[in-house]
């Protein structure tokens, strides 16, 4: 006998016969890294879930109450480690702001660039493994060849290739060559054809369009509403970038577009990330060519900055200098204030709420974690899509769960 | 054994040849919490291709896997599934702890995150670094296809030796010290661990 | 432009406001912060909560209150953007949940809650979320201290000849 309609319906009796649970994660590949999701199915239809999060947290907030605002930069790298420098200008960004600090022109630009190289960075492994979790895999493989030219730039800039530490409070640790200048020229050179590769294989691919097309749909309403920001809330049609509308660094001189999408689904997502990379690239075009000579570093007298290894090895005042800034103190002057201050991060507006206390160390050091913010609405965006797209949704929204849990 | 071969040489060859072939052909379970998991990915990705050296095919089922790499920091929620994983993986199995991190903490010493896994599970080789280059990675990789070549037997004699757990105890001295550390001014309550009234807290599923 | 006069005028004198750099504060006693909260979102269009987090002011210098509790909201149509603090003290503090008004605050309160131990009134599933749920402390109140009662090493050991 064929089922009538009212004997699918879920009634009190039927109900736990028709729904299944399936434990995701907290080790699954889709994960990427650590989450963990209770899904409730009725047959491949996802009815709900329930995220379960914290596998990976470290105390970063508690250790950033202990460690000064220099030392700390080498811990909030570790937050978002798809685009590690973005986080550390984030937080040098609230805390110059805290003590205000005016940075120099050329540190300006030289952030900026590192930090738009850090959106191709971000953005790059999210299409590669928002692609590979749907099957598609050598559009990863491209990405990570530039992923390498990315870590090499860095590597050359700061001496480390991935957890830079680079910057420091009202400067960067060494300034840039013309070298680096050049090395970047040819980055963004030969960035365009991988864009273009990426481009061919996927933006038209019809097994991707119809597994990420009219999947995961976030309204405008619901993307405020959840907090969202970054390309997640813009391919819902939210036009906020914070490049343009509180600009920061050098983002009021150059020359770009926000990019938007209405449809707020997975495909728009993925397509506003790539036309992303392409302004990021107009954007390091102009930054380069632009970049003003002169100290990288504040004037040393303000005693805020540290000064150059050599000159601390080698030059009794630079020691002086050095010890004052390190000595607790002494250094600079923190009001006892606070702050929030954010900037546009690759996934969305990475903020940090510091209260300091007069001492060189934040007394409080929270983060606004986009991926947390995004990941609280992912019960929301998957109900009633099938079991298969949840790991186009998960790729598509960008949980770093080291950010989402820090 | 039953073949009737003095029963010394027919196991020598055997265990040989077994090692031979396991050793060049690990497959990893890819334990990635963290940065070492990206700098794991990158080792596997284009410029340096873990296929060189057979072991690219990184299984996600414990069932499947012989080598697990432990790449990034493990904390007290994620420990029980690390050990869990570990426990799942048929032998013979290895394991490498990657990174800072996972080999002692590295810079999170905090109360959650566990300082070493090797004081839980047991571990074969750990690479320094934070996090290491993926050559370091590679060289570890080397490095444990030779020691399986070296030691590996047929039937795994060669664990049963190892009873005691190789990393540092648990709580070692320091950890005591750090809890009495933490004991509370005399007449300031605010040490004792507050009640946690939840409202629905049975309710997890 | 949100003005105070409006809100003092509603909600009384005890509402204060004070500015640093661009970040616009007002001080709202903890009864009256729902109400508050619930007319900026009404009458004033910040539709989005960015951000909310707590912070504990056991050794700060000057402090009156324990916990402070801020809300960072936004109007995503003109920018504009305000910072709501209010003050709660021990031994139970409690706020009324804003998730009718801001989904956001769902996650966000739990973190809070988890992290200090400050309770929400009337949030639809407060629980732990990211420590373990067996943990007691709350790990970001100053009096816990960095690395923990030994928590974290609180396992079974696994040997190799028993795996
Ligand atoms: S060792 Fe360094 S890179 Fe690796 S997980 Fe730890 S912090 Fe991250």
């Amino acid at each position: 006998m064929p089922l009538t309609l009212a004997d699918t319906l879920p009634t009190e009796a039927n109900e736990r016969e028709y729904l299944w649970t399936l434990n995701f994660g907290p080790q699954h590949p889709a994960t990427h890294t650590t989450l963990r999701l209770i899904l409730t199915l009725d047959g491949e239809k996802m009815v709900d879930c329930v995220p379960h999060i914290g596998y990976l947290h470290s105390g970063f907030e508690k250790l950033g109450e202990h460690l000064d605002f220099n030392q700390y930069v080498t811990i909030v790298d570790r937050m978002n480690y798809i685009s590690p420098v973005a986080n550390e200008i984030a937080w040098h960004h609230a805390v110059e702001k805290l003590i205000g600090v005016e940075l120099t022109p050329r540190c300006k630009y030289l952030r900026t660039i590192l930090a738009e190289l850090m959106r191709l960075h971000d953005h790059l492994l999210n299409v590669g493994t928002a692609a590979l979790d749907l099957g598609a895999f050598t559009a990863f493989l491209y990405g990570f060849q530039q992923r390498e030219n990315i870590y090499d730039l860095v590597e050359y800039a700061s001496g480390q290739r991935f957890h830079a530490s680079y910057t420091r409070v009202g400067g960067v640790l060494f300034d840039v060559n013309d070298a680096w200048v050049e090395r970047v020229r040819k980055f963004v050179k030969e960035m365009p054809a991988t864009l273009r590769e990426i481009d061919g294989l996927l933006t038209r691919n019809r097994i991707f369009i119809d597994r990420t097309k009219g999947i995961g749909v976030l309204t405008k309403a619901d993307a405020i509403s959840w907090g969202a920001t970054g390309p997640l809330a813009r391919a819902s049609g939210v036009v906020r970038d914070l490049r343009r509308d509180e600009p920061y660094l050098a983002y009021p001189d150059l020359d770009f577009q926000v990019i938007c999408s209405e449809a707020g689904d997975c495909y728009a997502r993925f397509l506003c990330r790539m036309r992303e990379m392409w302004e990021s690239l107009k954007i390091l075009e102009q930054a380069i060519e632009n970049i003003p000579g002169g100290p990288v570093n504040i004037d040393a007298n303000t005693d805020a900055v540290l000064p150059a290894k050599p000159a601390v090895y080698r030059s009794i005042e630079g020691l002086i200098q050095h010890f004052e800034v390190l000595m607790p103190n002494r250094g600079y002057d923190v009001p006892s204030e606070e702050i929030y201050a954010a900037t546009e991060s690759p996934n969305g507006e990475l903020g940090f709420y510091i209260v300091g206390d007069g001492n060189v160390r934040a007394y409080r050091a929270r983060t606004r974690p986009p991926s947390y913010i995004h990941f609280a609405m992912l019960p929301h965006m998957i109900r009633g899509y099938q079991l298969s797209d949840l790991v186009a949704i998960l790729g598509s929204i960008n949980i770093i769960a080291a950010e989402l849990d820090r | 054994m039953a073949v009737g071969l003095p029963e010394n040489l027919f196991l020598t060859k055997l265990d040989a040849a077994a090692s031979w072939a396991r050793s060049n052909s690990l497959w990893p379970m890819p334990f990635a919490t963290a940065c070492c998991g990206i700098e794991l990915m990158a080792t596997a990705a284009s410029r340096h291709d873990m296929a060189r050296f057979g072991a690219e095919v990184m299984r996600f089922s414990p069932r499947q896997c012989d080598l697990l790499i432990v790449a990034g920091r493990v904390v007290m929620k994620m420990l029980p599934v690390l050990q869990r994983i570990w426990l799942q993986m048929p032998e013979p199995k290895w394991c490498i702890s990657m990174g800072a991190c996972a080999c002692t903490g590295g810079v999170f010493d905090t109360y959650a995150v566990v300082q070493g896994v090797d004081r839980f599970i047991p571990v074969d080789m750990y690479v320094p670094g934070c996090p290491p280059r993926p050559e370091q990675l590679l060289a570890a990789l080397i490095e444990m296809q030779e020691k399986i070549m070296r030691t590996g037997t047929l039937t795994g004699r060669e664990f049963a030796g190892r009873t005691k757990s190789n990393g540092p105890p648990p709580f070692d001295l320091d950890e005591v010290r750090r809890s009495q550390e933490a004991v509370g001014v005399p007449g300031l309550d605010i040490y004792t661990p507050p009640e946690i009234q939840l409202g629905n807290a049975g309710k997890l599923n | 432009m949100l003005d105070l006069d409006s809100l003092q005028e509603r909600f009384g004198n005890e509402i204060t406001e004070s500015s640093f750099r661009d970040n616009r504060r007002i001080v709202v006693p903890s009864d009256k912060v729902y109400f508050v909260l619930e007319q900026l979102w009404r009458e004033w269009g910040f539709d989005m909560l960015v951000e909310m987090t707590a912070a504990d002011y056991l050794e700060y210098p000057g402090a009156t209150d324990r916990f402070g509790v801020m809300y960072v909201l936004l109007n995503t149509t003109t920018g504009e953007r305000v910072i709501i603090k209010t003050h709660l003290n021990l031994p139970d503090p409690e706020l009324p949940s804003v998730f009718p008004l801001w989904h956001s605050a769902d996650w966000l309160e739990r973190e809070i809650f988890d992290m200090f131990g400050i309770k929400f009134e009337g949030h639809p599933d407060l629980r732990r979320i990211l420590m373990p749920e067996e943990f007691t402390a709350f790990p970001l109140r100053k009096d816990y201290p960095l690395k923990g009662r030994g928590e974290r090493h609180n396992f079974p050991v696994i040997t190799r000849a028993e795996s």
